[in-house]
């Protein structure tokens, strides 16, 4: 590739062709501040916190669209350019509501940051604040459109990354905002709850709707017997709250803060994780030998079954009809468990600690009431739980490693890799395998499906069928998926599609974080707890064994049926307004 | 699905069909929004959904491009069609008042219509006739040099006319 030239506040360096000022800057160990930039999702030159002189150039260049050119001389830390960095932030600030120690993002938020990075003291123009209502219409996601900085980072990632198109810019000028068309609330519009704007959002206008007030009543409540489920991926992304690197393994200390929380058993989704394995092998192998409908699609994600629901209902019936790991275990928790241990089930509460925004309007879908009663009462995204710990005042990072509770507390490495890409698909083959032809699986890792990779296929030889499975992640990579299916362009046999980019590990209700290896090192974090198991397959889980023995009887059969699988609904692409068609 | 009460059955047709010349074609939407806007006199939700469906886009999208242009309307313009310039001249000589003065007359908002279909009222920009700033319209009649203490008598005589 071509190279070129140039000098950098008095350093030489020389980079591809095409390279942003930005970029190039890092190289000389330049950070230039940037608020409306998203690498690789969001480069609109807008915000113009990133000014730089160029020398030769009548203004000030934008660092983060501004391709760099042979022998350019650019300073990154003139007055010039400092000055003017310093203004527009003003600016930006001058209409920005004074709330952040009440602020979702208070100590997360870059704006705040660029804030105090730019040493701004005061704000010299006031204008008059916005005064919009918040939109708390929907259990996962909250939009405070006075906090909105309008970077459109939001609209980039729902756009391109999801292919929803749910929130876009409306009006124009000054009263400009981002939001569902028609201004209509958020629960309304063809969303799919994902929390993807969240994570993209530098600021507090998007942010995950809080339960933790809930929890805690629960906790305090003599009366009430609260268990607790946690998702596989928050095992290694929450310890980014308290310092640690993404993917550090923090299984012992998350179950050893949630006793220290209160709850009264610490159990793990990865149990039912492996109870979907068995469903859902079992599933697959009855539509493989009764004519289909095939492929069939996995179901875990919350977000992509709303998404199909909005945008592919004449597909319904190719999802499968299993019920997502944390909602299996919402209804076993309040049937068998207290069964097993001999206690009223009116009195369990059952809350879960997920990666995921969308997971909070799972919980409260009118078909999730299995067991007499709404199988998960409140949902928390790992930063809730992460505030929770703090609040707690627990010094997370040196608190020793303890065990989950029996019985629904014990998994295998195939429930763990659910919270990756390619993870229920490996999980899958390796029961299935095992199942068909009774043989051992040779290797268990199956590498085609591992990695960030938008769509990944493979291939697998079982007894004498030829099992043809692709995987997704990220609602773009699924739409394109689908659409061969749909065109009758892809013969795969099993999908399995995850909503987030990263799948669970990248889920809307993550730790915020701008490393760019974040998604990477928390997939290696998963597959060192798979490695470190001493089972490493579902159906070798003794506790769900034994759950089939005394309960559940057979996969698939009477029980099963009630209580772990579900329906879907035909929605319309453009809102819920449309939603009786 | 469901259509408005306000819609007449015999434009669906056409609508359908100049939807139809576009078909997938999101390069188009504008031309297409200002071409069922004057078949429909507005562009109501079902017609956006119409043509989010039709070009393939996103009805957010569809809404985006008609929030953000002023002569697109989402609502049944009324018999009277009252703009106040936000020109410059008109501007610095007091068509804020004006518009204030309108908003608090028939109770609406600027880009709003009666409840009897009878005003609505919107902004525009420069009309071109500067010298008589502040200058507003209503249909063809244009008024200039108006202060906001003259709009009840101007509206009275309309409101005569319209219910006659
Ligand atoms: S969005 Fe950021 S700057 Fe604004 S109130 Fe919240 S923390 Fe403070
Ligand atoms: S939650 Fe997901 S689908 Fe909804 S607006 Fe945000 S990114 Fe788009
Ligand atoms: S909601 Fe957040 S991400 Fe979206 S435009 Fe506003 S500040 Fe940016
Ligand atoms: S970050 Fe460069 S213009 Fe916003
Ligand atoms: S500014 Fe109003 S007519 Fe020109």
């Amino acid at each position: 590739m071509a190279e070129v030239t140039l000098t950098i506040d008095g350093q030489q360096v020389k980079v591809p062709k095409g390279t942003t000022i930005l970029q190039a800057a890092r190289q000389v160990g330049r950070e230039i501040p940037t608020l409306c930039y998203l690498e690789g999702i969001n480069a609109i030159g807008s915000c113009r916190v990133c000014l730089v002189e160029v020398q030769g150039a009548k203004t000030l260049m934008p660092a983060c669209v501004t391709e760099v050119a042979e022998g350019m001389t650019v300073l990154t830390n003139s007055p010039a350019a400092r000055r003017a960095r310093q203004l527009n932030l003003e600016l930006i600030l001058s209409d920005h509501p004074d709330e952040c120690t009440t602020c979702p993002r208070n100590q997360s938020c870059e704006l705040q940051a660029l804030a105090e990075k730019m040493n701004i003291r005061e704000v010299r123009f006031r204008g008059p604040r916005p005064n919009y209502a918040l939109d708390a219409s929907s259990p996962s996601i909250v939009r405070d459109p006075n906090k909105c900085i309008l970077c459109r980072r939001c609209v980039a990632v729902c756009e391109q990354v999801q292919g929803v198109g749910a929130v876009v810019p409306l009006e124009r000028g000054y009263r400009t905002t981002i939001g569902p068309a028609f201004h209509e609330p958020l629960l309304e519009a063809a969303c799919v709850l994902c929390g993807q704007c969240v994570v993209a959002c530098p600021v507090g206008a998007l942010y995950e709707r809080d339960y933790t007030e809930e929890v805690w009543a629960a906790l305090a409540d003599p009366n009430r017997h609260v268990v607790v489920q946690t998702a596989p991926a928050v095992r290694v992304a929450i310890g980014e709250e308290f310092g640690l690197p993404p993917g550090a393994v923090t299984t012992g200390k998350l179950v050893a803060a949630l006793r220290r929380l209160g709850f009264d058993r610490v159990f793990d989704t990865n149990f039912t994780a492996d109870l979907t394995i068995i469903e859902e092998g079992s599933e697959l192998l009855h539509r493989l030998q009764n004519g289909g409908p095939l492929p069939m699609f996995t179901s875990c994600s919350p977000g992509w079954i709303k998404y199909m629901e909005h945008f592919y209902p004449e597909l319904i019936e190719h999802i499968s009809t299993c019920k997502s790991p944390q909602q299996m275990f919402g209804a076993l928790a309040k049937t068998y468990y207290p069964q097993q241990a001999g206690i009223d089930p009116a009195a369990v509460t059952v809350v879960s600690i997920m990666p995921c925004t969308a997971k909070k309007y799972e919980a409260q879908r009118p078909e999730m009431n299995s067991s007499g009663f709404q199988d998960v009462d409140y949902v928390l995204t790992t930063r809730e739980l992460a505030r929770m710990i703090k609040t707690a005042g627990l010094d997370f990072a040196s608190l020793p490693e303890e065990e989950y509770d029996d019985p629904l507390g014990i998994s295998t490495g195939a429930g763990a890799i659910f919270g990756t890409t390619g993870g229920v698909m490996e999980a899958a083959v390796r029961t299935v395998y095992e199942i068909v032809t009774k043989n051992e699986l040779p290797g268990l890792d199956l590498l085609p499906v591992r990695g960030l990779e938008g769509v990944k296929e493979a291939t697998v030889t079982i007894g004498d069928t030829t099992l043809k499975v692709a995987v997704a992640h990220g609602l773009a990579n699924a739409r394109k998926v689908v659409e061969r299916v749909l065109n009758k362009e892809a013969d795969y046999h099993f999908i399995e599609i995850m909503c987030c980019p990263g799948g669970c590990i990248g889920g809307g209700g993550q730790p915020i974080t701008r490393l760019d290896d974040a998604k990477q090192k928390r997939m290696e974090g998963i597959y060192q707890v798979d490695r470190d198991l001493p089972i490493r397959k579902s159906h070798e889980n003794p506790a769900v064994q034994k759950l089939y023995e005394d309960f559940l009887k057979e996969p698939l059969g009477h029980k099963s049926h009630e209580l772990l699988h579900t329906t879907y609904k035909v929605r319309s692409r453009f809102g819920s307004v449309m939603e009786h068609v | 699905m469901s259509k408005s009460v306000g819609l007449q059955e015999e434009v669906w047709p056409e609508l359908e069909r100049i939807i139809q010349e576009h078909r997938g074609d999101r390069s188009a939407l504008i031309q297409v929004l200002h071409r069922c806007q004057e078949l429909v006199g507005y562009l109501p939700r079902e017609v956006q959904v119409k043509i989010a469906e039709g070009l393939e886009v996103s009805l957010g999208e569809v809404y985006g491009v008609v929030s953000f242009y002023s002569l697109f309307s989402t609502k049944p313009r009324g018999k009277y069609r009252i703009s106040v310039c936000k020109g410059t001249a008109c501007y610095v000589r007091g068509s804020m008042e004006v518009l204030e003065r309108l908003e608090k007359e028939l109770g609406i908002k600027a880009g709003d219509s009666t409840d009897d279909g009878l005003f609505s009222l919107e902004v525009v920009r420069c009309l071109g006739a500067c010298g008589l700033s502040p200058v507003m319209t209503i249909n063809d009649n244009t008024y200039g040099l108006v202060k906001p203490d003259a709009i009840p008598q101007i509206l009275r005589a309309y409101r005569a006319a319209g219910v006659a």
